[in-house]
């Protein structure tokens, strides 16, 4: 889209500043903050119940944030929504839901359709494309609850590219997928950072950090560290995160 | 009296009444079914009673938009008690509603038996049990009554309020379609993409009540929760796609009620037995037996072990 008068790129896709969030009167993620450059591809790692996956919903808006600011591309998030794609946990969903596996890749064309949110035959070829480039066109017409973890993770990578964002969260996109999903992921989430794309993941195989990321965000409930994989994801910081030491296989 | 005069005055307009109650509860019921929210149309069609009865007592009147006002209040107070148990007590939803719509149901019962409603229009019986047979047609003297303007005046008043009631939720809901979908598939994803899903919930909530007062005059309180998940849940297991487990739906539905109502009125004096059966709790039984053979012999395979 072409602005009439010149905007400075903001060179953030997305800012939290001293996010904390509640549940009850116990905080799960407590004063926040960190940067997520433009065209950058960040892990967001940390121990089972660091509140990773809290973080992300709570910047999304989708749960309360006790106190705290979100900003994406330099607006308030909610106005920047359009430019984010949200990949939740595949886990929070029924996959026994009545559908298909292209009627699931058309939700995220929700934006695109008009008034009666009627599918245009242009949506619908742009909905296979986004199939297609995950593997999974020949699936297209299956039940979704016929798939397996893999492919239906794939599913929803195949969504979100739908939506067509510059901004793409992705909850445990690995989680109990088989290695050729995750190497076809990681491609495709690849692609995107060189198409300038920013991707944010929370991730649990430390061993494949490095290789995948080239930013990390270590919290557990707070911020330990942030930055770039190689200066960030050193062995004493991950343990502090962690609360343990025996993290051998990454990098003193 | 022949046949058709007797049919058009006695059962027609009872039979009528209780498909349009069933195609407005089957509706929203589908979508009630997939968000795991079939105890939200239990307590709706509970909590109803009280603010039915509260209208009554409040204004003297038992004109259909009066009760639907004080119905739809009570629902929305319910919907508040339930978020607020749920909130300040952390307790499961479930429970929540299990402890709201019976504690408003008893409150109903109490107001209806104390005070002087009872005696004037409204009864229990007719509270729990529904009214049906009594929603007659006097001015029908056969089928050509169906095209005399005159006696179409005098039809029960249900009919054509129910016929508003069950537009209104059928139109909402086609328009609502994708986002309701999406919204009931994947919430999280729905909110980022700029679907407002609490209003869609809300919504939901209020066509779930809409429903549930415009089945009250028909089956009662109680057998509504048969008309609002037994035929959606029904068509689910004879389908895998979306729309057709709603049209399938409605079309159970409105056999259930209308062979239903025939059977009640009927059956018994088929079979010689003199006692008559209540039409509410035919349907009821219908919608039930439907279910059973579904789950027998529905083509849909369970694969529930596939997920991990």
């Amino acid at each position: 889209m072409v602005s009439p008068t010149p905007i400075p790129m903001p060179e953030t896709a997305l800012t939290i500043t001293g996010l904390t969030v509640a549940y009850g009167s116990v905080p799960v993620v407590a004063t926040v903050s960190a940067r997520f450059p433009k065209g950058s591809m960040t892990a967001v790692i940390g121990p089972n119940g660091a509140g990773k996956s809290t973080l992300l919903k709570a910047a999304l808006g989708l749960i309360p944030a006790v106190t705290g600011d979100v900003r994406a591309f330099g607006q308030p998030v909610a106005k920047a929504m359009p430019r984010i794609a949200y990949v939740p946990q595949r886990a929070a969903v029924d996959w026994e839901f009545p559908a298909r596996v292209i009627d699931v890749v058309q939700m995220g064309l929700y934006r695109k359709t008009g008034l009666l949110r009627r599918m245009t035959p242009g949506l619908k070829a742009q909905a296979m494309a986004c199939l297609t480039r995950l593997g999974m066109q020949d699936f297209a017409d299956r039940q979704i609850g016929a798939l397996s973890g893999g492919q239906q993770q794939r599913v929803f990578l195949a969504r979100a590219l739908a939506q067509e964002a510059d901004l793409m969260i992705l909850d445990e996109p690995f989680a109990g997928v088989d290695a050729a999903t995750e190497s076809t992921i990681i491609s495709v989430l690849h692609g995107l950072r060189s198409e300038g794309k920013t991707v944010i993941a929370v991730h649990h195989d430390l061993s494949t950090v490095p290789a995948y990321f080239d930013r990390v965000l270590l919290m557990n409930r707070r911020v330990i560290a942030e930055g770039a994989t190689q200066s960030t994801f050193r062995r004493t910081l991950v343990a502090e995160a962690y609360g343990n030491t025996l993290l051998t296989a990454i990098p003193a | 009296m022949t046949f058709g005069a007797e049919f058009v005055a006695l059962t027609l307009p009872p039979m009528v009444i209780a498909v349009l109650a069933a195609l407005g509860c089957a509706a929203p019921g589908n979508f009630l079914l997939l968000r795991g929210q079939s105890m939200l149309g239990d307590a709706m069609s509970h909590v109803v009673l009280p603010g039915i009865v509260a209208a009554f007592l409040l204004t003297g009147s038992a004109a259909q938009p009066i009760m639907l006002a004080g119905a739809l209040a009570a629902a929305t107070l319910s919907s508040l008690m339930i978020e607020a148990i749920r909130r300040t007590t952390n307790a499961d939803p479930g429970a929540a509603m299990g402890v709201t719509f019976t504690a408003m149901f008893a409150a109903g019962v109490l107001l209806l038996e104390t005070s002087g409603a009872g005696a004037v229009h409204l009864d229990v019986e007719h509270a729990l049990y529904g009214n049906l047979e009594g929603l007659i047609w006097l001015d029908a003297t056969g089928w050509a009554s169906l095209a005399d303007p005159a006696a179409l005046a005098t039809l029960p008043p249900e009919l054509p309020a129910l016929a508003l009631a069950t537009t209104l939720i059928l139109v909402t809901l086609a328009l609502v379609w994708r986002p309701l979908t999406i919204a009931t598939f994947d919430e999280g994803f729905a909110a980022t993409s700029g679907i407002p899903t609490r209003w869609l919930s809300a919504g939901l909530t209020g066509l779930t009540a809409l429903a549930a007062v415009a089945a009250f005059s028909a089956v009662g309180s109680i057998l509504t929760i048969a008309m609002l998940i037994c035929p959606p849940a029904t068509a689910r297991l004879l389908t895998d796609s979306l729309p057709r487990q709603m049209t399938l739906s409605l079309l159970i539905a409105a056999a259930a009620a209308a062979l239903g109502t025939i059977a009640a009125g009927y059956l018994p004096l088929a079979l010689g037995v003199s006692f008559s059966v209540s039409a509410a709790g035919s349907i009821a039984t219908l919608s039930g037996l439907f279910l059973a053979l579904a789950a027998t012999f529905g083509p849909r395979r369970h694969r529930r072990s596939a997920a991990a």
